[in-house]
């Protein structure tokens, strides 16, 4: 009797989870492996696609150094848009701890607030106040005489980095702000009665202990920043092309599916190597922290 | 004279007075403890000592400088917070060298202090185990030893037991008394356990609502209550209404039919308050019906009705016959086991 009951007890979660496990396998596992699939396939200007099975995509990735450029790009932009959203984000998070708590409520709610905006408005916006010599703020800069030509943002790799911190800030302080939270609400006082001056306290103290919390929102940050796709269509255009883009233009614009499924693959792939890698040091580096 | 000393201190919240009018003389080597319930402002008060909270008025000095004009960093005082507040992501050795570290101590004179800091407290051989790695009793002796190692001019103890089980919390207050005893470092304790206060402090700071009730050694506090709030609130005790009866010579204290002379220079209706284990059964004496009697081992507990309201008697349980429930009994005190105070409202 208790066998059949323990293996009725073994089928069951598998049978509780089978709904959502479907659905994780349909829309998720199977089109990722056709995708996979779809890159080791053959494509021709007039033949179209070619269901055969050759290396010609990720031969040409591989050897040409377009690609490599603008995969290296990709992830300096991701790197970079992580190092400020760390550095604004951080200190933004730790001021916002320290405010009263109806001050909190209300800023908190102005950093959250953008996350409710559709990102292409708020990239749109950007290029509104620095797209060339119409942008807003050029035209003032330009009308007060303090600079003569428009500051170059749009087409740029540092509009680009702008607006993805602009975009990717909330994760950061959001993920600062839980790490805050952990702490404990007397640990600056027992700093300072041990004669450590607010520098110190903040160093030494505070930093090691969100400093998980930065690193978990610099994860997501710079996972979203490498495979944006509406920032860099925006401020970088056909110009500057990202992975993602250059993935997008090669399904819609130049029809080469074979090729864009190759590159989309290449970008997931590496992103998965580098978060799963980052997670595991970072896990093992702050055990101490985490537990 | 006073090596610390708080003079009419008080601390406002906005319009909500949270302490007011505390003046206390703390002497040298001396262990105080600040006794009253949660929410009475003794963690506020202690804060203020700490310098992480402003006085709204009063001056705290210490040996005869001011206190309140230096910086909370520079006072030299060693805090153990109720939660610890030990850094996490140090080890045990490294959160009691950070006190150290601060004054410049060179490292070979750090490593000595710290690893006999942490041998004081019973720690020798958890030098590089984390925080959380450890129990509470652990953690609590971590935090002492890292206050401890500074060598402070005073030592504040915010609620430090309050958060260890029973056993525990009574072998942390006799290894803490001897360490105190050893070293000698002036201690204020914070609790709101009345047992905790009494068995390790030299004196206590009775608090209710931000006001100071008494200042007393433990056996002051506990056998001549100033207040009825201090006599309630260190143990059990029974208030009975009595009368001071002037126009008798010599003038007489009368509750019910217990009668006995009167102390000088109360008149009119008091309050007469009788510790449980003071009150005997007698021939003579209040009358009084056993409602309820338990057995406690080492003593009986008797709840009794008596013509002054309920009464709580405990007998040693030194092996005589005692009274049954049902039992009519008189109950009588000594004169100077009682204390006798004015009744307010009568
Ligand atoms: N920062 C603060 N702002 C407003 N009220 C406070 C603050 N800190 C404490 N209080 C109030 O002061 C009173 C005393 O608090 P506290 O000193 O912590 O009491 P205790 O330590 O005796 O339990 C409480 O009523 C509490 O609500
Ligand atoms: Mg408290």
């Amino acid at each position: 009797m208790s066998a059949v009951a323990e293996e009725r007890d073994a089928r069951a979660p598998w049978a509780l989870a089978a709904p959502a496990l479907m659905l994780f396998v349909g829309v998720l596992l199977i089109p990722l492996a056709m995708t996979v699939m779809l890159s080791f396939h053959d494509w021709g200007q007039y033949k179209g696609i070619e269901p055969v099975f050759i290396l010609k995509n990720w031969h040409e990735i591989a050897t040409d150094p377009y690609y490599a450029e603008m995969f290296w790009r990709t992830f300096r932009i991701a790197i970079l848009t992580t190092l400020l959203t760390a550095l604004l984000g951080a200190p933004e998070a730790y001021i916002l701890n320290r405010m009263d708590g109806r001050w909190k409520s209300f800023f908190l709610l102005v950093i959250l607030g953008p996350l409710l905006i559709s990102v292409v408005a708020r990239t749109l916006g950007w290029a509104l106040l620095f797209g060339g010599n119409n942008g807003l703020v050029n035209k003032l800069l330009m009308s007060a005489g303090v600079i003569r030509s428009p500051i170059p943002f749009m087409f740029t790799e540092t509009g680009m980095v702008i607006a993805l911190a602009h975009v990717m800030m909330p994760f950061m302080v959001l993920s600062v702000w839980a790490a805050l939270q952990r702490l404990d609400p007397q640990i600056e006082n027992a700093a300072m009665s041990l004669g450590a001056g607010p520098i110190t306290t903040i160093r030494r103290i505070i930093m090691p202990q969100i400093m998980p919390g930065v690193l978990s929102g610099a994860i997501i940050v710079f996972s979203l920043s490498a495979s944006a796709f509406a920032t860099p269509a925006i401020i970088g255009g056909r110009r500057l092309k990202v992975a993602a883009t250059l993935a997008y233009d090669e399904f819609l614009n130049t029809l080469n599916w074979p090729l864009g499924a190759a590159v989309a693959t290449l970008l997931l792939v590496a992103l998965v190597l580098i978060v799963v890698g980052s997670n595991a040091l970072i896990e093992r580096r702050y055990a101490e922290v985490f537990r | 004279m006073a090596y610390l000393e708080l003079d009419r201190v008080a601390k406002q919240f906005g319009a909500q007075t949270v302490v007011d009018d505390f003046s206390l003389a703390v002497g040298k080597g001396e262990f105080i403890s600040f006794l009253g319930p949660s929410g009475c402002g003794k963690t506020t008060t202690l804060q203020m000592i700490a310098g992480f909270l402003d006085p709204t008025r009063g001056a705290i000095r210490l040996e005869d400088k001011d206190l309140t004009a230096v910086h909370p960093a520079k006072r030299g005082l060693g805090i153990v917070f109720q939660s610890y507040a030990l850094f996490p992501h140090m080890t045990a050795a490294e959160n009691v060298a950070f006190g150290l570290e601060m004054r410049n101590v060179p490292r070979a004179e750090r490593a000595e202090r710290v690893r006999a800091a942490l041998a004081m407290v019973g720690l020798a051989g958890f030098e590089d185990r984390h925080p959380r790695r450890m129990s509470g009793g652990q953690q609590q002796r971590v935090a002492l030893a890292r206050a401890l190692v500074i060598k402070p001019s005073v030592l504040l103890l915010d609620e430090p037991l309050s958060n260890l089980d029973a056993k525990l919390r009574e072998e942390m207050q006799i290894e803490l008394r001897q360490i105190q005893r050893t070293i000698g470092t002036t201690t204020i304790l914070v609790t709101h356990d009345q047992n905790e206060a009494m068995s390790l402090s030299d004196r206590i700071v009775v608090m209710s609502q931000g006001k100071i009730e008494q200042i007393g050694t433990p056996q002051e506090t506990y056998e001549k209550p100033a207040s009825a709030f201090v006599s309630q609130f260190l143990g059990k005790t029974n208030d009975f209404a009595a009368a001071v009866d002037r126009t008798a010579t010599p003038a007489q204290v009368a509750a019910g039919s217990w009668s006995a002379p009167a102390p000088a220079g109360l008149s009119g209706p008091v309050t007469v308050s009788v510790r449980p284990e003071r009150i005997g059964f007698g021939d003579t004496g209040l009358s009084a019906k056993i409602i309820t009697r338990i057995f406690q081992g080492n003593h009986w507990l008797f709840q009794c009705d008596s013509e002054c309201g309920t009464a709580i008697v405990i007998r040693q349980n030194d092996g005589q016959a005692q009274p049954v429930e049902g039992d009519a009994v008189r109950l009588t005190w000594r004169t100077e086991d009682m204390s006798v105070r004015a009744r307010a409202g009568a």
